[in-house]
């Protein structure tokens, strides 16, 4: 980490304090005003806007094998979301994701860099 | 109120199954990546928001400038804004400090299960109201520091043959698929990695952001798309 710790903190108090502000926006700020659909529309899908734009890179290329495309990480990432899409039960999608993980490595250990 | 509190408490253990492990996860990722065992606690503390505090900790380690990690973690929250519309016709009523703690407390978990109680139970005293949403947030904030705390303790004497890296991506597929319901969640989905590739070129992973915004302008186009469709 190339953080300096008062770089980390003010990371952490920002995130607090805006993370927060969110929260309380309409709460404690805007009130009982009607919100329009437009931006409602848009708020629905942030969750899945942001994440699979982030874990792309991480699936395809890892750190931890040089940015080698890696089967373990492929096949694992592939369990996750099949279970995930099929059960819709969060923890049994980790829980596959990374049993395929351990399985595959044992199988093929030189995929660890 | 005593039984809406209980109510909500109860209603609020089951989500320990998720947020026991999530909050561990947390507190070992945070640790590998080099925080200290305060800055893992402060991250849970301070910012209590699981997803936004993984992709926090994923940012910082890609060396990413403060204002993009602090955009980007934050553009993960926003979905704060709309349960926070939604508990307003329910709470907007409570003294201001009230309001104060419910928002410190709305997590995906306290704000589902208090939305669907408050649409059962309209008809219910705003003190009730509040009861209940404090019972699950007592049931389920605690555990969520602790486990951070535990996963801290135990996160640096974890060798990299565990392949630890890995557990973020995991856990975020694991969120997400489940909330693919619609078509527009797909696509919005499909746009994010589509671009997130494409233009994974741009410096500070700028790309997470454009990938953020066009996946959002996609979904919701395409349920105005959907909507016209009936």
């Amino acid at each position: 980490m190339s953080f300096s710790d008062a770089n980390i903190w003010i990371i952490i108090f920002c995130m607090g304090v805006g993370t927060f502000v969110l929260r309380f926006s309409f709460l404690g700020l805007i009130g009982n005003r009607h919100m329009s659909l437009w931006l409602l529309r848009h708020l629905r899908y942030t969750a899945v806007a942001v994440m699979p734009a982030l874990i792309t890179p991480l699936v395809l290329w890892p750190d931890a094998t040089g940015g080698q495309l890696d089967p373990a990480r492929l096949a694992a990432a592939s369990a996750t979301l099949v279970i995930g899409l099929w059960t819709k039960n969060v923890i049994l999608a980790i829980l596959s994701g990374g049993v395929t993980l351990y399985t595959v490595l044992y199988f093929l250990p030189s995929a660890i860099a | 109120m005593k039984t809406s509190f209980w109510a909500g408490f109860r209603t609020g253990l089951p989500f320990l199954l998720v947020v026991g492990p999530f909050a561990t996860l947390f507190g070992v990722v945070g640790t590998e990546a080099g925080l200290d065992i305060y800055q893992v606690m402060g991250f849970s503390v301070l910012v209590i928001a699981g997803a936004a505090q993984f992709t926090a900790i994923q940012l910082m380690q890609d060396h990413v400038p403060t204002l993009i990690v602090l955009a980007s973690a934050l553009a993960v929250n926003m979905r704060m804004v709309m349960y926070s519309a939604s508990l307003t016709p329910h709470l907007g009523a409570a003294p201001v400090w009230k309001r104060a703690l419910v928002s410190y407390f709305m997590v995906d978990q306290s704000y589902a299960a208090a939305h669907q109680y408050y649409e059962q139970n309209p008809e219910l005293p705003l003190d009730s109201k509040l009861a209940f949403f404090f019972g699950v947030a007592t049931a389920v904030a605690p555990f969520w520091y602790l486990f951070t705390y535990v996963g801290a303790a135990v996160g640096t004497s974890i060798p990299p043959e565990y392949a630890l890296d890995f557990a973020v991506p995991i856990t975020f597929l694991a969120i997400i698929a489940p909330g693919l319901r619609t078509i527009a969640h797909v696509a919005a989905a499909m746009v994010s990695i589509i671009v997130a590739l494409l233009l994974n070129f741009l410096p500070y992973n700028l790309w997470l952001l454009v990938a953020a915004f066009a996946a959002m302008i996609t979904g919701a186009q395409v349920e105005l798309w959907m909507e016209r469709q009936k």
